[in-house]
């Protein structure tokens, strides 16, 4: 198989499918030589003016600029700055309406020459080998240039392309009717394009160059043939005219036979395609150091009476320029931004040239009559006659796009290739029915476009409410499981409830006791007040057994008691408490327990002498046991027998720890009356201190003040245990103060309490008694607050008394 | 001053759609002169009168469906359609024939499936199909080529047969339609076929005076006079040169293989190629845009398909010609083919498509 340059060298060209020859009409401005730049009275240079981004200003109104000076800058590669095409001042940035289809506004700027054209300062590099790469590449990207055959497609983008290049095809196609800039251009600066072509050889090092020109151009071809004859890898390609050939893709298959695959760039096959305008371009700018601030511009059009090319300014208005060419025609002005197949109409003549304007179009009103306008359109039903699919040269079904269009269905256009439409217009051009196919196929676009980005939009709103609906889905889950749990728990505690209420029970049965004990401390008092009088020094010793004798008995008594008012349901209040509690406090009632039993033992060892070991092991065993039980199910007929057991026991327990501590303070008191006896207040008090420490200790154990106690009683204690040196006065008030801080607490852990059991959820109906329980003990608490000060004064008072006597 | 504002491209070929109908409807003047030239005034009339039935059908219509009647009317394709239907008529069939026949192409084929570019069928063959099956005694009643007629038959004549089924002089149509020798002439395929059944071989019934010299008298010029249009039309480029001659081969090949298999009972290629419509289906029938295939290679499916219905229909068919069945089973067909001869787009792998 020959290869492509034998192939070439031939004459030999691939072709693309479909295609048309429309009229060329290019003969009223080839012939003429490029006019030289006019400066308007104002340059509108639009920031962004090819594909990609536009760079940030870098001047602001009111500034002076050079010719050639940089107003923008980019930060991205997509992004090119653009440059003063003249000396002046910028007065405005402000939107205006740029070269596009729809008529957009975007930000421009405004310069308004000083007529000077006063360059900046350039620096002319005449050998760009000399220049690396990278600096080639620097220039090019400073002087903003991009395509300029129509795309305006990032030139340095383009060519530094790291793809191994096989190809660099330079377009001089131009395959547009009228446009001639590209034929004027190679004939009349063929050396500054060869110059170009030069240093994207240098870039690229292609193994190739091929210079595709349509056979309609034989200035220019024999123009090119002539500069490029002693350079063997430039293939001067004569092409056919055939609209559109100029096409990127079309190009490569007439030249090269292959076809760039749908989507990707042509620098995959190894292949880069420039503009012959483009390659001037760069020329200029490498060598020249001269920005992209002009481009030769084909005015044509026969309502023109001069038709010819012009070099103008990037920013000149179109206005400008037809008029230079003798635009006559005064109303119903038809103004076109590109060929006749695939320009624009402009809606006013203020729009300015850009980088990528090949030509302006002035047609006569017979010349073009264009069946696509806003007002007479002509169109009449699709006949199905198949000619825009013979002519289409992305071998596309216009015929059926265009029912897709209509229809809206966007997933048939797609299915169908639409944006694989180069929008050419061929198949409008022949359609016999004159629908105007590309106007149709650019909606949408344009919708398919818009409806993406609705997509990913909702794309973006779908996996948020996604990820609502799974958060709300676990947290519901957690309730469920935690509702579940807490249900668990309320079931295993309603079937331990005995266990639970038999310890509350027990709880019951220390208030009795500490009544009891009230009332015995009471007589007591009384006893050790009357004794006192006589002999301080026997009640010291009496006092203590007596003490100890009233405790025991009371607490036998208490014993005996506490049992019949459960068993009669005697004290209305007691059971009350003993119902309530444990739904009020079924947490606590366990500690409670085991500090209760903790408190026995501390104080069981203190009291070793008396304190039976059986009973506190009794009541330490059988506290825990029920507690420990709670998971299992405790039958009530048994737990009730042993209920009374532990009720039993605490109050004996009780008794004992009584006991113990009135014997621990008689001995200490007896210590300290041995020791020093300073005063009869230290005789006195330290037996009354610890009788109210009991009812304080036995009014926080009966109120549940669990945690508390673990805190409070060595402090309660060990005030106890020092008893010989602290002072009385000290030890009252702060018993006093700690029965106080308990009552307080209690408050608090009460109400705490309450807002428990209703998380529980025991009924409402059950949350009222809970915090009629906790006013209840509440109440107790500042009752046995209140009956501590009083003691304390009381005894303040006996000792005042006492002191006197002695 | 205002500024035109219009879509591109801005340049066009300057065609229309009424253009191409017109151009249509000129090229089948050749074949009408030698239909009248050979079988008198009756298809012009029937032309005349499905033209006029035609334009009030569809200016009713369209006025009904609020269309642009001014554009839609004189787009040409229904009076195209008329033609055609007028053409393909017996010359001496009666007036309501062809009134029924071109009301129901405008009205029900074309415009109540949407009008130009939706009707799946050619209105004028689905018209033909329709009253054939519904009227088929007047639907055959062929008129043989006036040189053959016992009488002579004038304008007055034809008006009078077609408008009261007599002649001036109260000759009934069968009476017409008696050869001099007072046996009933059909046309040269219903010749054949009665022969071939009758145990005749084919040369003999080449014999038989309504074949006359050729392939059939009269059709043969009929035939050449389509073609030659047909061919006006592909030098106009107002059709494209696939269907016809995709059509035209198909019947050839397939005449041609029957011929070789049995000559006795096969008529010759040249006969199939010019009797019957088959000129008339090549050029004006099967190119119909709107109920064909669309790419070249569906369209090249599309004639072969054609071609071979209709050689299948004329040999082994009860009816005597085919175009119109072949061509209605072709249009049904033509939205199938049109989706698997789609073409592969540029810088589209071929098997990544469908
Ligand atoms: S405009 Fe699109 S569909 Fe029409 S011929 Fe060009 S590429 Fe094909
Ligand atoms: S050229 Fe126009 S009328 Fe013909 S098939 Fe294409 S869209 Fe339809």
């Amino acid at each position: 198989m020959e290869s492509v340059i034998e192939r070439i060298q031939k004459g030999n060209f691939w072709q693309f499918h479909g295609g048309i020859h429309p009229p060329e009409q290019k003969f009223l401005t080839c012939t003429k030589p490029i006019a030289s730049a006019q400066i308007p009275e104002q340059l509108i240079i639009p920031i962004r003016q090819h594909i990609g981004q536009a760079g940030d200003l870098i001047v602001s109104v009111g500034d002076k600029v050079l010719k050639g000076q940089i107003l923008s800058v980019g930060d991205n590669p997509m992004s090119l700055p653009i440059h003063a095409p003249t000396s002046g001042t910028v007065t405005a940035i402000k939107l205006m309406a740029i070269p596009h289809p729809s008529g957009l506004r975007e930000t421009c700027l405004i310069l308004t020459p000083d007529g000077e054209d006063t360059w900046q300062q350039r620096h002319i590099c005449p050998d760009f080998q000399l220049l690396s790469k990278g600096k080639i590449l620097e220039k090019i990207v400073n002087a903003g240039i991009a395509g300029m055959g129509g795309a305006g497609f990032p030139t340095q983008v383009k060519v530094s392309t790291l793809a191994k290049i096989e190809y660099l095809i330079i377009n001089a196609a131009e395959c547009e009717p009228y446009i001639t800039a590209d034929d004027l251009l190679i004939q009349e600066h063929s050396p500054t394009i060869l110059d170009g072509i030069k240093i994207l050889d240098h870039l690229l090092a292609p193994q190739n160059i091929l210079i595709g020109i349509e056979d309609n151009k034989a200035k220019a071809i024999e123009t090119l043939q002539k500069a490029t004859a002693d350079i063997d890898h430039i293939q001067v390609c004569v092409i056919p005219t055939k609209y559109p050939s100029g096409g990127e893709k079309q190009l490569i298959k007439i030249l090269t036979g292959q076809e760039v695959p749908s989507g990707v760039l042509p620098s995959s096959l190894g292949m880069v395609m420039q503009n012959v305008a483009t390659c001037f371009a760069i020329a200029d700018a490498v060598i020249n150091d001269t920005p992209l601030i002009k481009r030769v511009v084909t005015v044509s059009g026969q309502a023109l009476d001069k038709p010819q090319n012009v070099w103008a300014l990037i920013g000149t208005p179109v206005g400008y320029l037809t008029e230079q060419c003798g635009y006559s025609n005064s109303h119903d002005k038809h103004l076109i931004m590109g060929g006749p197949m695939m320009g624009f109409s402009l809606a006013n003549d203020q729009i300015p040239v850009i980088k990528t304007t090949n030509c302006i179009l002035a047609p006569s009103e017979i010349e073009i009559a264009s069946p696509f306008s806003s007002t007479s359109s002509k169109e009449v039903e699709c006949i199905r006659c198949g000619q825009c699919a013979d002519v289409c040269p992305a071998q596309l079904l216009p015929q059926e796009l265009q029912w897709s269009a209509k229809a809206k269905d966007q997933p048939q256009l797609e299915k169908l290739n639409l944006f694989d439409c180069i929008e050419c217009g061929a198949c409008a051009y022949v359609c016999p029915s004159q629908i105007p196919l590309v106007h149709y196929y650019r909606v949408a676009k344009a919708e398919i476009r818009q409806q993406k980005l609705l997509d990913i939009k909702a794309e973006k709103a779908k996996v948020r409410f996604e990820a609502r609906k799974l958060r709300l889905e676990r947290e519901k889950i957690a309730r469920e499981e935690k509702h579940k749990k807490a249900a668990e728990a309320r079931k295993a505690r309603m079937n331990a409830g005995t266990p639970a209420a038999k310890s509350e029970k027990s709880a019951v049965a220390a208030a009795l006791a500490r009544v009891k004990a009230k009332k015995a401390q009471a007589g007591s008092n009384q006893d050790i007040v009357s004794q006192a009088d006589s002999s301080v020094e026997q009640i010291d010793d009496n006092k203590s057994q007596v003490a100890n004798a009233i405790a025991r008995a009371k607490a036998k008594k208490l014993a005996q008691k506490s049992q019949t008012p459960i068993s009669t349901a005697d004290a209305e209040q007691d059971t009350d408490n003993a119902a309530i509690a444990p739904k009020a406090q079924p947490v606590v009632t366990d500690k409670k327990a085991k500090v209760a039993a903790a408190i026995a033992k501390a104080k069981k060892r203190q009291a070793t002498e008396q304190a039976s070991n059986s009973d506190t092991q009794v009541l330490s065993t059988e506290e825990t046991t029920p507690v420990s039980a709670t998971s299992g199910a405790v039958q009530e007929p048994i737990t009730d027998e042993k209920s009374q057991l532990p009720i039993n026991k605490k109050a004996k327990v009780a008794a004992a720890i009584a006991k113990a501590k009135a014997r621990a303070k008689a001995k200490k008191e007896t210590d300290g009356n041995i020791n020093a006896q300073p005063s009869s207040t230290s005789t006195d008090k330290p037996t009354v201190v610890p009788a109210q420490e009991q009812y304080t200790l036995a009014a926080v154990a009966s109120n549940k003040a669990t945690v508390t106690l673990h805190t409070e009683t060595p402090v309660a204690i060990s005030p106890v245990n020092k008893t010989a040196t602290a002072s009385d006065e000290r030890k009252k008030k702060v018993a006093a103060a700690i029965a106080k801080a308990k009552a307080k607490k209690l408050v608090e852990k009460t109400q705490q309490a309450s807002p428990s059991t209703s998380e529980v959820k025991i009924s409402e109906s059950d949350s009222k008694p809970t915090t009629e329980a906790a006013i209840a003990a509440n109440k107790k608490a500042r009752v046995a607050a209140a009956i501590a000060k009083a003691k304390a004064k009381k005894l303040a008072a006996s000792s005042d008394k006492s002191q006197p006597s002695e | 001053m205002a500024f035109w504002i219009a879509s591109s491209p801005h340049n066009h070929q300057q065609s229309e759609t009424s253009a191409l109908m017109r151009m249509v409807i000129y090229a089948t003047i050749p074949g009408i002169f030698a239909q009248w030239y050979f079988f008198g005034w009756g298809n012009l009339i029937h032309i005349a009168l499905a033209v006029a039935t035609a334009f009030v059908a569809e200016f009713t219509v369209l006025s009904l469906r609020k269309k642009k009647i001014t554009t839609q009317l004189f787009d040409g394709s229904a009076i195209l359609t008329a033609v055609l239907l007028g053409i393909s008529l017996p010359a001496l069939a009666p007036w309501w024939i062809t009134i029924i026949g071109s009301l129901f192409a405008i009205v029900v084929v074309k415009q109540l499936y949407g009008g130009l570019g939706h009707n799946p069928f050619n209105p004028a063959m689905a018209a033909y199909v329709m009253l054939l099956i519904s009227f088929p005694v007047q639907m055959t009643l062929w008129q043989p080529p006036l040189s053959l007629l016992a009488m002579d038959i004038q304008l007055a004549d034809t008006l009078s047969v077609i408008f009261t089924g007599y002649t001036p002089q109260g000759y009934s149509v069968e009476q017409i339609r008696t050869h001099i020798d007072g046996f009933t002439m059909a046309t040269p395929l219903d010749t054949v076929k009665t022969n071939l059944t009758q145990g005749f071989t084919v040369l003999e019934s080449m014999k038989a005076p309504t074949i006359g010299k050729y392939f059939g008298l009269g059709w043969e010029w009929i035939n050449a006079g389509f073609l030659l249009g047909g061919l006006f039309l592909l030098s106009k480029k107002s059709i494209h040169w696939t269907t016809p001659v995709s059509f035209l081969s198909s019947l050839f090949i397939c005449s041609f293989i029957a011929f070789i298999i049995s000559p006795d009972s096969s008529a010759s290629t040249m006969f199939h190629w010019f009797t019957g419509a088959t000129m008339l289906g090549a050029f004006f029938i099967l190119t119909d845009p709107v109920s064909g295939a669309t790419s070249v290679k569906g369209r090249l499916i599309f004639g072969a398909l054609a071609g071979l219905l209709v050689y299948l229909i004329r040999k082994f068919g009860g009816y005597p010609d085919a175009i119109a069945f072949a061509v209605l089973l072709c249009n049904m067909a033509a939205p199938l083919i049109d989706q698997y001869t789609r073409p592969r787009t540029y810088g589209h792998k071929l098997g990544a498509k469908k």
